[in-house]
């Protein structure tokens, strides 16, 4: 009945032209080659010594590098080409969400009236970008549950750390001390992290044998000194906290509250909504649940959504509307303060509302279903040869383990991961969460097709039959790539960060 | 509603079907029933591309200051961005990748960065560069908790002449860390340090120029450094390395900066781009990421990221930082944007934005009630105090067709004490190389109207 012919998603027909290092930019500089062209000002050539006292002048030149514009764009056309994207094929990095990035919400972000503000404007000149934050901000608190939000963190990792200082200010206020966070063994590293920064402790749950947080522990563990925790639900192992409703009550009669790390969003973005789980705080990041592309690194946003009993101490400016329809910056005096520089990563909460505008609430429940779906199809697809770490429904990822065939032809994780790089694809998060030994992670997210998904089964089954008859290829593997596997233990032990570094 | 998702009805059931279950509410069958939304949530229905453009071509239209010749700047500049870069920045395999986790297939963004990473060491005069991090004001934070680290301190000087806006972020995030934080208040548009006391502080701050445009004795705040054993943080315009010193010729133990000069649109105030050095002794506790280079198997040159032990998925509650993702395609943006300009460009950029700054400030300076707020130097823009509200010529400048400037009482709020006087008076103005001495001299004429009105 399907056709698994030619799936969209498998990336091994790349032409390689060949497997050369690239030169770098200052490789390529020839002293006194150009490429600018700049506006004749017709201004008066005023020598820079008569403007700027000698003290301030550099008496040497920071060298640069000189190219023309031609070798300029076949330098980075090439490095583009020694570089893997969801554009190029299927990315199914656990815990990332690398679905399909709209083209149409980058020329959205590409539009004049919009990149090209002034973010320090005053608001009658910037009345539809205010417009435009204001109903991101509305949809940001349906979606969520929630009562307010700021879309100023420029990350998730950014919203998270806002989101415990939102914590902090809500209990100061009530003239409480707590100095402890609750969090999961199985959480993101940037949720501990985000705490110390937070200035309060970190207290580690451990999670029971069928990947859950144990909340005999967690109860246990509350106390008059608990400021809050921090949960992901569905968790970084892909499986949902089945006990929420539970744990929620039991932080919030013993004075904590609930932080959401919006990582995994995307298995119940228009089916679930934190809020009625019983969160307090969340923060979504963008660029995965709401398809804005990652640049390789960012720009990211992780607007966080807040419950009432903290919406006094968001971030401010906000953007409001007033009677008059019209719109405005406005901060509370029980703020925390600002948390970027200007508002955020706006042209990334353009896109994140493009999307959701084009989506509604029917097609924002279809990305969850879907996701689910596809990674519970992979999970079961793929149960022969490697093994899910928990045997039953996951939720948008299945975290699946390489430990059998690790035991019987010393075949790692890894190398499961490189192998799959020749086949065409991303490869899954590795070695996350820590609690499972061999972690594969696989996320397909709803953008891939059911064609590709057999594609990638069959790519990871080619890996299952290289690990017992030549375990040894892909020790060595990836051959194919641009650069085959590179010593990151010699990167550590001599840095050389620039070009310049001996 | 419209949405990406390929699957037909027939695929969706025979993949159910391959689950043993019937429908696709069966996949959150574990989850209670309380949870689930039976109507899903309260947001309009979908529509498709062509409708939602009609939604921000509004929003676009109402954005009256995309139209203006742009002289505000305090921190984002109207700089050239040319077709090349746009083209080349806007490559999908650079814009749809994820952080280089597998380095076999990420090398195109790795080099992009370990160039980027070049660029900034040499424009800061300091050997460790970072990847990036999201903005300035986050160098800044960044930047005060290394000296924390490092030190063992909790006193943070900075000069009041650091971007309000950076200086509230410290401030919002100093409710975590605990630190203290001091502002040297400028005088007639120059840091005093002598009205602060830097005992036992962990860094001394300084903005080079400050937000005033102003060019400060950077050697006074590192002689203050050296005296109270603190480190020296200078927040820098990059673009200012095309002429003036750079800030580890200064003496800078870090450098910040904001990187959107660069390549990067002015996009109502992000993405930007936090560039972020420091000297060799401070490499262990660098936030973020760093690119490095290395070898492959087959002993070919290879990039990947470094110094891992540093981050928060290995360290947990002891990294240096929370940062994982950053600026990436901002970082790579401005490495393309550097290479156009090269050596020549970026002096050049630097030379024009000081000339039609200097020809704007003797232009305005002949207006009857005109006066500047400081006679220091000053590089690429200045304040001035106008006899009418700032406020007022903003809005009646806009009607002639000119972004007039930055209101100092917009940018710094009510609760900055920065600068004495009376703010809702103090205009910003930044001529960059994209604009003419017609159209300053239109400016002048303009501003010399509104006053007069």
């Amino acid at each position: 009945m399907t056709t698994y012919a030619a799936p969209g998603g498998r990336a091994a027909s790349i032409p390689l032209l060949g497997r050369e290092v690239e030169p770098t930019l200052f490789e390529m500089s020839v002293p006194g080659r150009r490429a600018f062209q700049l506006r004749t000002t017709g201004l008066p050539e005023t020598s820079i010594a008569d403007l700027i006292p000698d003290l301030h002048l550099n008496p040497s030149v920071v060298e640069i590098a000189e190219v023309s514009e031609r070798d300029l764009v076949a330098h980075f056309t090439r490095l583009s080409h020694r570089q893997f994207s969801v554009d190029l094929g299927m990315y199914p990095l656990g815990s990332c969400t690398m679905k399909y990035n709209p083209k149409f919400c980058d020329a959205v972000a590409a539009m004049t009236g919009l990149n090209g503000v002034h973010p320090a404007a005053p608001a009658s000149l910037t009345q539809g970008w205010i417009e435009l934050l204001w109903t991101l901000e509305q949809r940001l608190v349906a979606i969520t549950g929630m009562a307010g939000a700021t879309l100023q963190p420029a990350a998730g990792a950014a919203g998270e750390l806002t989101g415990l200082l939102l914590i902090r200010a809500y209990h100061e206020a009530r003239g409480e001390k707590r100095t402890r966070i609750l969090i999961p063994d199985s959480a993101h590293g940037t949720n501990p992290a985000s705490v110390t920064l937070g200035g309060y402790e970190v207290t580690t749950i451990p999670s029971n044998e069928r990947g859950l947080v144990d909340s005999d522990v967690l109860k246990a563990s509350l106390g008059p000194d608990v400021a809050g925790i921090m949960l992901t639900n569905p968790n970084t192992a892909g499986l949902f906290e089945e006990e929420i409703q539970d744990i929620a009550k039991a932080v919030h009669e013993s004075g904590g509250l609930l932080y959401y790390d919006g990582a995994n969003l995307n298995a119940i973005v228009g089916v679930m909504r934190p809020g009625d789980m019983g969160f307090d705080v969340v923060h979504m990041n963008l660029h995965k649940t709401f398809a804005t592309p990652h640049g390789g690194g960012g720009p990211g946003a992780g607007p966080v959504a807040v419950s009432e009993r903290l919406v006094p101490y968001l971030p401010g400016p906000r953007p409001v509307k007033n009677d008059d329809g019209s719109f405005d910056w406005a901060s509370q005096t029980t703020s925390i303060g600002r948390v970027h520089g200007w508002n955020g990563n706006a042209l990334v909460l353009a896109r994140a509302l493009a999307y959701i505008t084009v989506h509604g609430s029917d097609g924002l429940r279809r990305v969850a279903q879907h996701a689910v779906l596809n990674a519970n199809w992979l999970r079961v697809r793929l149960a022969a040869v490697l093994p899910a770490a928990y045997d039953r429904v996951c939720m948008h990822e299945c975290t699946l383990s390489a430990a059998t065939m690790k035991a019987k032809y010393g075949v790692r994780g890894l190398d499961v991961a490189k192998g799959l790089l020749e086949e065409g694809f991303h490869s899954p998060t590795v070695y996350f969460p820590l609690i499972v030994e061999e972690a594969l992670m696989f996320e397909p997210t709803e953008t891939e097709s059911l064609q590709t998904l057999e594609a990638l089964a069959l790519a990871v089954e080619r890996v299952a039959k290289r690990a017992e008859s030549d375990p040894e290829s892909l020790h060595a593997a990836p051959r194919t790539t641009p650069v085959s596997r590179v010593d990151e233990a010699r990167a550590a032990r001599t840095l050389k960060a620039t070009a310049d570094a001996v | 509603m419209a949405d990406y998702i390929p699957h037909t009805h027939a695929e969706v059931s025979e993949m159910l079907k391959f689950l043993g279950m019937n429908s696709l509410g069966d996949l959150f069958a574990h989850i209670p029933e309380a949870l689930k939304l039976s109507r899903g949530v309260e947001i309009p229905a979908g529509v498709t591309e062509p409708d939602a453009a009609q939604l921000f071509n509004d929003f676009a239209a109402k954005n009256k200051a995309a139209e203006l010749l742009c002289f505000a700047g305090a921190g984002a500049y109207d700089h050239e961005v040319p077709p090349v870069v746009r083209a080349l920045g806007s490559r999908s395999e650079f814009v749809t990748a994820y952080t280089p986790y597998q380095p076999e297939v990420a090398q195109g963004v790795l080099q992009a960065v370990f160039e980027f990473q070049t660029l900034v060491s040499r424009i800061s005069g300091l050997p460790i560069p970072n990847a990036s991090l999201y903005d300035a004001a986050t160098g800044l934070v960044e930047a005060l908790n290394m000296t924390a680290g490092a030190t063992g301190r909790k006193k943070m000087v900075i000069s009041a002449g650091i971007h309000p806006h950076w200086r509230q972020t410290a401030h919002t995030f100093a409710r975590g860390t605990g630190h203290e934080i001091i502002e040297a208040p400028l005088v007639n548009g120059v840091t005093d340090w002598t009205l602060v006391d830097c005992t036992d502080a962990a860094a001394i701050v300084v903005g080079y120029p400050n937000y005033l445009g102003i060019l400060e004795d950077v050697a006074v705040a590192r002689a203050l450094a050296d005296e109270h054993g603190a480190l020296l943080i200078v927040g820098a315009d990059p673009v200012a390395a095309g002429v003036l010193k750079t800030a580890g010729q200064w003496g800078a133990d870090i450098f910040i900066a904001e990187g959107q000069p660069f390549g990067t649109a002015l996009s109502f105030g992000g993405p930007y781009l936090g560039m972020f050095a420091c000297t060799e002794e401070l490499i262990r506790r660098l936030p973020g990421r760093i690119v490095g280079e290395t070898v492959d198997t087959e002993g070919r040159r290879a990039f990947v990221t470094t110094l891992r032990a540093r981050e928060q998925d290995i360290r947990r509650e002891k990294a240096t930082s929370n940062i994982c993702s950053n600026q990436t395609l901002m970082a790579v943006t401005a490495a393309i944007q550097l290479g156009w300009l090269g050596t020549a460009g970026l002096r050049e950029v630097a030379v024009a934005c000081a000339r039609g700054t200097h020809y704007l400030h003797d232009q305005l300076s002949e207006i009857p009630g005109v006066t500047t707020v400081s006679s220091a130097p000053f590089f690429r823009e200045f304040a001035i105090n106008l006899p009418i509200s700032n406020e007022e010529v903003i809005v009646e400048m806009a009607k002639l067709g000119f972004l007039a400037g930055v209101s100092l009482a917009q940018l710094c709020g009510t609760s900055d004490r920065s600068l004495e006087g009376d703010l809702s008076r103090t205009l910003i103005v930044s001529v960059t190389e994209r604009r003419t001495k017609a159209e300053i001299d239109s400016y002048v004429d303009a501003l010399r109207k509104v006053i007069a009105q």
